[in-house]
């Protein structure tokens, strides 16, 4: 009976979704205020309707109801409830029921707490909305029915892949969707703003709330589902530039192309079309990235549903929403205004500086998913791009990105001067070098490089907390003061630098743990004992234990440096009998400056296991910068929404024109 | 010009639609078979349900046959094996089944569970005849000849429209081969 309820409500979702896209943009074309309306209320309610379907599904799973097609392939009753609970997004149909949820979720706030947005854009941003709906509600009811019954119904479930019962699972895939689904909402704005035709960026402001919880969402889920493949594969891998992680970076990078541009537009009525563009080929790239690797197009480990005929389906709504979204920019972008000229050495400079280089980086990244599946089309070969690729073209790029990072947020507006500039920059390059010069004197011959990593990193963190200082005057007025302009400055003033320095704390992280990082493999038997890292590492036991669905087998290594003892860790490997297959959980001791791991293998014929060793020197402050920037996102979000709700509480003046703004061009606020 | 130039997205988008278009039909997963046009290598498995024979290659021989590799622990199988019933019902043709790193008795539950599409079904505990025929995961599918040549590999779910556009003619083609 729950089946057919959610099936039920998915049904009227779609229709309301289907008068959602249809009706308001009929009701913003004739003025007609009624239907405009009509949109808040029907995109809450299509969010209502897809609450209700997945708590339908959800409840399945948490029954262990086997009748349903997916619960009998993806679940089993011994699962603990966390990962049947989880279990529902960690197959393909209810990952698609996720993304839906997530969609509605995002239109429904939209409708919700959107009021101050002018009734004609956000009539029109919530069609196209609706219409995205339409178009992924379709594909789930026709070819991925998450309700499918099945006949006679099993009493035992298949259970869920055991890499995905991790408390990593029941998190990350959630924020990723709420990041690349989020983007949706800058789709939806940048179409909205082309058919509208308005040359002012008022859109890109209302917009921006949207765009940076989307941005913010999709770094913690990139962050989060780092830390899972590094605690669970047990390689002692953070990134892997698998086409699934590519997927997920490379709408990060237009995101934040996004982020960035939206700020330039948003103040100084500036590069509104690249906005608009950036706008739309961001959530293509979240289209592409979710679907694509999900298509059988390029093949990967992760991809958990691979059926040539959702593919075709999939690519239709890629070409549609993407195809249709780059014409309707084609015909219409010229409506869009022009903008304030600005100097090269600028704040706008720099931001154009940050999008060619996001872009370029996004071009290495694409280059590098696809070019595999160009070479098979072309030749029938099959070649894998690796690390190696990445090295050399990500890696440079980004370093003059992050070069270039520091200088932007202490330039000012429209023009400045290049010697004030230099000056200004002089202590966060006085930082750099001098890392660079001691990390170069004490590195022990592995080059320069690293070096000039970390100095990078110095270089980014000193910068970044230099906009404090610059803002606040510290050291030109008394410190007192200083104070109470640090406590007034704007939120998203923090945003920038908490998501400024989260960056070079990551990217310390990532020169550490990937220069210093020492590793064995040892065959040991319990009692032997190995010297690692300056440690010596004994395997005391090797015992069996038993999970809620699973058995164990734990070791004890117990580590100690100079005789003292250090610590004791114990990696775990896990035997699921309902999938024949084994995980490892590896074990971390984990400090401000390294990780300590430790992964437990085969055991071999001798009787001894395999014992995989890590040492990553500054590997915390991977994920530690990851937050970072989250945290930067979040305060830049509320900096944002906060104005947001002002506007909502004055007096509304509903500018309701579709002639071209000509006064608002080039007057900055 | 400048008037064309906001339309270039729309072209590099529509090679790239082209591109995926193709990527589509390719089929990446058609890794290079090892075993595609050459004789099915000798091998005879013990039995999976109890009372019952095994297989061995002598079984293949004198007719056309799919040769179907699955397991119990294995989740698209349960999403493939109503097609399987479906063909095995209608005569469509013989299918043996290889239960692949699994012990007999939960490949026997499983089929009893679920029915057995199967003529015959060996059990390939340790993974040997897997590992001659280039099995990279449950489910693959070998079309073998009257022979006993393998002449196409499945990898992934038969479903009813791969039997239709697929198998189905290639398996009637076969049929009508001396």
């Amino acid at each position: 009976m729950t089946a057919e309820i959610g099936r039920f409500a998915l049904m009227l979702a779609l229709m309301i979704s289907a008068a959602q896209a249809i009706l308001p943009m009929l009701g913003a074309h004739r003025r007609d205020a009624r239907l405009m309306v009509f949109a808040d209320s029907a995109a809450v309610a299509q969010f209502a309707f897809i609450a209700l379907a997945f708590a339908c599904l959800v409840r399945s799973f948490l029954a262990s109801d086997f009748s349903l097609e997916v619960v009998a392939a993806n679940s089993h009753t011994a699962k603990p409830f966390i990962y049947k609970f989880s279990g529902t997004w960690g197959n393909h149909e209810g990952s698609m029921m996720l993304w839906v949820l997530i969609l509605s979720l995002f239109g429904a706030t939209v409708g919700v707490f959107g009021r101050a947005i002018p009734l004609t854009l956000r009539a029109r941003v919530l069609s196209i909305q609706g219409l995205t709906g339409l178009g992924f509600l379709a594909f789930i009811i026709a070819t991925s029915d998450p309700f499918a019954r099945l006949f006679p119904a099993p009493p035992q479930g298949a259970g869920l892949n055991p890499l995905l019962q991790d408390p990593g699972l029941a998190s990350h895939p959630p924020f990723l969707y709420l990041g690349y689904v989020g983007f949706s909402t800058a789709f939806s704005f940048a179409i909205a703003a082309l058919i509208e035709g308005r040359s002012d960026a008022l859109w890109v402001r209302y917009a921006r709330p949207w765009i940076l919880a989307a941005w913010t969402c999709l770094t913690i889920g990139i962050t989060l589902g780092s830390l899972w493949a590094y605690c669970v594969l047990g390689w002692g891998g953070w990134w892997f530039w698998d086409p699934v992680e590519n997927a997920s970076l490379m709408p990060w990078l237009f995101g934040t192309a996004l982020v960035h541009c939206a700020l330039i537009a948003e103040r100084r009525q500036t590069l509104v079309k690249w906005t608009a563009l950036l706008g739309i080929l961001t959530f293509s790239m979240s289209l592409i990235g979710t679907f694509v690797v999900r298509s059988g197009v390029l093949t990967s480990v992760h991809a958990f549903a691979v059926d040539p005929g959702r593919g075709s389906f999939i690519l239709a709504l890629i070409v549609g929403f993407t195809g249709g979204g780059l014409i309707l920019f084609g015909l219409r972008s010229h409506r869009l205004g022009e903008g304030a000229p600005f100097a090269l050495l600028s704040r706008e400079g720099s931001l154009v500086f940050n999008n060619f280089m996001l872009i370029t980086l996004l071009a290495t990244v694409f280059l590098g998913t696809f070019y595999p599946l160009a070479i098979d089309l072309l030749t029938h070969d099959k070649i894998s791009v690796g690390p190696a690729y990445y090295n050399v073209t990500f890696m440079p790029l980004a370093a003059l990105l992050m070069l270039g990072m520091v200088a932007g947020p202490l330039l000012k507006w429209r023009e400045d001067s290049g010697r004030e500039v230099l000056r200004r920059i002089t202590p966060a390059a006085a930082a750099g070098g001098a890392v660079f010069i001691v990390v170069l004197a004490f590195n022990l011959g592995k080059g320069p490089w690293p070096a000039a990593g970390l100095g990078l990193a110095a270089w980014l963190i000193a910068g970044s907390l230099q906009i404090v200082t610059r803002r606040t005057r510290f050291r030109q007025v008394p410190l007192e003061q200083s104070l109470r302009m640090a406590l007034a400055m704007p939120k998203s003033t923090y945003g920038v630098v908490a998501a400024h320095l989260g960056l070079g704390v990551l990217m310390a992280g990532v020169i550490g743990a990937s220069t210093w990082k020492q590793e064995a493999t040892f065959a040991m038997a319990p009692g032997e004992a190995k010297a690692f890292a300056g440690r010596q590492v004994r395997l005391l036991t090797v015992e069996p234990g038993r999970g809620p669905n699973f058995e164990i087998e734990r070791a004890v290594l117990e580590f100690s440096r100079d005789g003292r003892p250090e610590t004791v860790l114990s990696p775990e490997r896990r035997f699921y009998p309902e999938r024949q297959s084994t995980t490892t959980k590896a074990a971390i001791r984990t400090g401000a400056l390294g990780n300590l791991y430790a992964a437990l293998g085969d055991q071999g014929d001798d009787g001894r296991f395999t014992v995989r060793l890590y040492d990553h020197p500054l590997a915390p402050w991977i994920w530690f910068g990851g937050a970072l920037m989250a945290i930067g996102g979040v305060l830049a979000f509320s900096g944002e929404w906060s104005l947001l709700a002002i506007r909502r509480r004055a007096p509304r003046v509903a500018p309701v024109t579709n002639a071209p703004a000509a006064a608002s061009q080039g007057a900055a606020p | 010009m400048k008037r064309y130039l906001p339309l270039i997205p729309v072209v590099l988008f529509a090679v790239f639609a082209a591109a995926m278009y193709f990527g589509l039909k390719n089929d990446p997963r058609a890794l290079p078979s090892v075993v595609v046009n050459k004789p099915m290598p000798e091998f005879s498995l013990a039995p999976v349900l109890p009372g019952q024979p095994g297989l061995a290659k002598a079984d293949l021989v004198g007719r056309v046959s799919l040769v179907n590799v699955f397991g119990s622990w294995c989740g698209v199988c349960v999403e493939e094996h109503p097609t399987l019933l479906d063909l095995s019902a209608r005569k469509a043709v013989a299918i043996y089944g290889v239960d692949w790193k699994d012990t007999p008795a939960e490949g026997a539950a499983w089929l009893n569970q679920r029915g057995n599409p199967f003529t015959r079904v060996g059990s390939d505990q340790a993974g040997r005849l897997a590992l001659d025929l280039g099995v990279s995961g449950a489910p693959e599918t070998f079309v073998v000849d009257k022979h006993g040549q393998v002449r196409f590999k499945q990898v992934g779910a038969i479903t009813p429209d791969v039997w239709r556009d697929t198998l189905g003619p290639l398996v009637a083609k076969l049929e009508g081969e001396p």
